[in-house]
């Protein structure tokens, strides 16, 4: 059973109380509680499961404008004393930072709006089995599918964010998710591809028949890949992918990255990043939302931001230190985006598919290529070659390059988005980027 | 060494009778306790900008029957705690069947010392190294726009039960010193990163003034990075510099061969055992036992010994990587490669320090042979798709080869190629090959473990180059 926030908040107390007797003027602290279980599946039989059960304590001590942490999962009260002394210790001797500080008081949220992120719902392992079952069946009824597995977590957590300001405050939260790999083979060669789903509430979930049976197609469709010429062309970004143009955009206009001069939307703000079609929100307050939050990690108010309008740079994603570096204030955003989204664009997809002769639509990317400071791309790719709005053949083994600064000006949007994650884009389409095959 | 049952209701001889009660009908498994002690102090943009110090403790209780895994793991050692995972063990795996009987071989070796890196040196010296590092390399001039420094020690105890009452203890210290600067000039931008570290102090790493040459290192990357031109695109002859360049080893054909992909018969070298697999020449060994080194390991996180695993001789596949699950099922023995990034995390089959090892040409006589293509000498991170066997790794200081002659520096690129067919490629072998300076990750199923790499210089005939110039 997942803690309630009494215990949480007796913890979080000793800690505020044992800092400030040892000499702090300042403390933040978080503790967390998650109750975690999975079971996954491999050839129809079960394969794995694993229960876990774990607590957090995050606490920050500040002497005036020294600051250090400590992280622990023993919550015992011998244990915490014994950190709290060390973490007073290290805060004594480490350099002062005039933009160490806990938040503006007046920015704290002062509410908090129940947004549906719990489901007290617990299916049983026994439950599990049945859906992974049933995701397997669908799986692999293709002859073509030589591999699959599938796994389904349910997630329970609760935590208490407390300050010595007198903020305090936390909930639950779940998640259920479920995946599903299919490996499919043709002459010798295989290739894999999968299905995911992520819910709040367990009712929400996909059907296990759709998960399996998406899966096995997607693995089927990509048998056989050519590796194309290198050449100069539109590249198409698959729902599941193109999301990844969005997480650019959030470490690029972090106030850390722009305080600190390392990106390339450095001086950017107010001026035209996007096509002028192009709006972008990050929504904190969505029911059910997989990112939603009532505060950000130091407990400051999150509301709706227009980080893009009509194509122009709007909104920093600011937290404490470095908002203060950038004499801003925080905007709730000290880890991050929540239910971060391109609003739709006007094409249908097959519209989009349509607009030229001929497109590389990409439906998976490996490695790390983005470069934040420079904003220069360079990526594996794998996906289809579309002709005449048909995918035609598969393609692997091959890159995609350019600049995301030019990327971003180039972007059309279909207009089929679905908040399946917490950062989530319609298909869009990059004109004209490098790619290199043979 | 910790004492794991101290200020609990449980003591060693306990735990170990409800271990052997718990895999009585089980083919394997262990109580896996572990104590993990962290720092990391960051300076950033000429200040210390966090200090922070982890502790963590808990169990991973494993039970396996067949191919079936149950896991239970808790920050909490105690009798109640214990209980519970293990009717939790019980209740998935109802099945009788014998036990594995592959007693854990024993060692006395040891491959690095019990010291904690966090104690051996003071916390006061960590911050005057840090900003020493900052104003050695601000004192480079204004070009230098942003400098950014950090310490990553931790020390590991872990202790593992067995059914038959064997227990197996590791204290393991691992240190990561870390530079990156950011010059700019005219407008342009460019990092360089350099780091070192291994299972010794930081002093060990650092002394004589050595820092200077980590901070030396990532300023000239940068540098270099400067002046680079927009990258080719398209296939073309490849030369590797040797260290670190091996993680196109690690990526390419080192995740192929892990014993639980083959098992599964999901890995692209699945049915390729005893074949070439790589040119004539080519020499793969995947090595536990390196003193000091990131991935070296004296038991493996079951308990058993490492080794130095032959994985291709002179071109023919010789073995996979294994842990005891994927060896037992597939009919071998454990090679000392079950490793788990904590115990919150199932045991997998993985690399420690893989390396290629040396051949008999010169660098200069690969660069000579190539008439178009490029010079790659250090890279970013690397990825692959285990299934159909492509990968990719980021260049971040490459260079155009024209005419048997280093060119231009260029922008940072990926490089894709396929890992079963690259090492028939490698045309020719270095002389030279090096370690990496202590630096990598490998990220499996979420899980990060530290791990080495090493090669010589080669020559690839043909890779495909991920940049924007046509």
């Amino acid at each position: 059973m997942i803690k309630d926030q009494e215990f949480l908040k007796d913890i979080a107390s000793l800690c505020i109380e044992n800092s400030k007797k040892l000499g702090a003027t300042d403390v933040g602290v978080k503790v967390i509680h998650s109750v975690s279980e999975n079971v996954s599946f491999r050839n129809k039989k079960l394969d794995e499961s694993n229960r876990a059960d774990s607590f957090a304590v995050n606490l920050t001590t500040y002497i005036e404008k020294k600051k250090s942490s400590i992280n622990s999962s023993d919550l015992s009260k011998s244990n915490l004393e014994k950190l709290i002394e060390r973490c007073i210790d290290a805060t004594k001797i480490t350099p002062s930072d005039e933009n160490n500080s806990l938040p503006d008081k007046d920015l704290m949220s002062k509410e908090i709006r129940d947004l549906n992120l719990y489901d007290e719902t617990h299916y049983s392992n026994n439950k599990k089995i049945e859906f992974l079952k049933k995701v397997e069946e669908t799986a692999s009824t293709d002859e073509k599918i030589v591999n699959t597995e599938a796994g389904f977590t349910e997630n329970k957590n609760n935590f208490i964010l407390a300050n010595s300001n007198g903020f305090l405050g936390g909930y639950k939260t779940s998640n259920f998710s479920s995946s599903c790999v299919a490996v499919s083979r043709i002459n010798g060669a295989m290739e894999r591809d999968y299905e995911f789903g992520s819910t709040r509430f367990l009712q929400d979930m996909m059907k296990p028949e759709e998960i399996g049976k998406i899966a096995a197609n997607k693995a089927i469709k990509k048998l056989g890949p050519k590796k194309i010429k290198s050449e100069k062309i539109g590249v198409i970004f698959d729902k599941r992918i193109s999301k990844g143009i969005l997480s650019t955009l959030a470490s690029a206009i972090s106030a850390n990255a722009i305080a600190r001069g390392t990106s390339f939307l450095k001086d950017q703000i107010n001026s035209e990043v996007f096509p002028n079609s192009i709006n972008i929100i990050d929504d904190p307050k969505i029911e059910k939302g997989l990112g939603s939050q009532n505060f950000d990690s130091e407990g400051v108010e999150t509301n709706s931001l227009k980080l893009v309008e009509n194509g122009i740079l709007k909104n920093y994603l600011i937290d404490t230190y470095y908002g203060k570096k950038l004499n801003l204030k925080s905007n709730g955003r000290s880890g991050g985006t929540t239910n971060l989204y391109f609003e739709n664009g006007t094409l249908s997809f097959k519209d989009l598919l349509n607009s030229e002769k001929k497109f590389l639509y990409i439906t998976e990317t490996i490695g790390h290529g983005g470069n934040i400071i420079t904003g220069d791309y360079s990526v594996g790719a794998s996906g289809f070659m579309v002709e005449d709005g048909e995918l035609t053949y598969p393609v692997s083994e091959i890159t995609i390059a350019g600049n995301f600064k030019e990327m971003f000006k180039n972007i059309t949007l279909a207009n089929d988005l679905e908040m399946k994650y917490s950062t989530n884009a319609p298909t869009l389409l990059i004109n004209q980027m490098t790619v290199a095959g043979k | 060494m910790s004492n794991f049952f101290k200020e609990t209701d449980i003591d060693t001889s306990k735990a170990e009778a409800i271990v052997t009660e718990t895999l009585k009908n089980c083919d394997d498994g262990e109580l896996y306790l572990e104590n993990h002690k962290s720092e990391s102090i960051v300076l950033d943009d000429n200040k210390i900008k966090s200090s922070t110090y982890n502790s963590d403790q808990g169990y991973g209780f494993r039970a396996v029957t067949g191919e079936v895994v149950a896991y239970s793991h808790s920050n909490d050692i105690s009798k109640e705690s214990l209980r519970k995972s293990s009717e939790n063990l019980k209740d998935t795996l109802k099945s009788k069947k014998g036990t594995y009987n592959h007693e854990i071989p024993k060692t006395n070796s040891k491959y690095y010392e019990n010291i904690n890196p966090i104690e051996s040196k003071t916390f006061d010296s960590k911050i005057d190294l840090l900003n020493s590092v900052n104003n050695y390399l601000r004192s480079k001039g204004s070009i230098v726009n942003q400098v950014t420094a950090n310490f990553l020690g931790e020390h590991k105890s872990i202790e593992i039960i067995r059914s038959d009452n064997q227990v197996l203890k590791d204290d393991r210290p691992l240190v990561r010193f870390n530079v990156s600067v950011v010059l700019e000039k005219d407008g342009k931008k460019e990092t360089g990163v350099y780091g070192v570290g291994g299972r010794q102090s930081y002093d060990d790493y650092l002394k004589d003034g050595s820092w200077k040459d980590v901070c030396d290192e990532a300023f000239r990357i940068a540098n270099v990075n400067l002046e680079s031109k927009p990258a080719p695109a398209g296939e073309m002859k490849v030369v590797l510099g040797p260290g670190w360049p091996a993680i196109l080893i690690h990526e390419a054909i080192g995740h192929g061969l892990e014993g639980d992909f083959n098992r599964k018969k999901t890995s692209a070298f699945h049915n390729l055992m005893g074949q070439q697999v790589a040119s004539e020449g080519v020499t793969i060994v995947d090595d536990g036992t390196l003193h000091q080194r990131r991935g070296s390991l004296t038991i493996d996180d079951e308990g058993t010994p490492t080794e130095n695993t032959v994985l291709i001789e002179n071109g023919i596949l010789k073995n996979y990587m294994q842990d005891r699950l994927n060896a037992r099922l597939m009919g071998t023995k454990s090679t000392g490669s079950g490793r788990r990034e904590s115990y919150k995390h199932v045991v997998l089959p993985r690399m420690r320090n893989t390396m290629m090892l040396s051949g008999k040409y010169s660098q200069n006589e690969m660069i000579s042979s190539v008439d178009k293509g490029i010079f790659a000498v250090s890279f970013g991170g690397g990825q692959v798709d285990i299934t159909s066997g492509k990968f990719v790794f980021n260049c971040t200081e490459a260079y155009e080869i024209n005419n048997g002659k280093i060119g231009s520096p260029i922008k940072g690129a990926t490089l894709i190629g396929d890992g079963p067919s690259i090492l028939k490629e490698v045309s020719l072998v270095g002389n030279d090959m090096k370690l990496d300076p202590g630096i990598g990750t490998c990220g499996k199923a979420g899980q990060g473990v530290p791990v080495g790499v090493a090669q010589p210089s080669i020559l690839i005939n043909k890779m495909t180059v991920g940049g924007t110039k046509l």
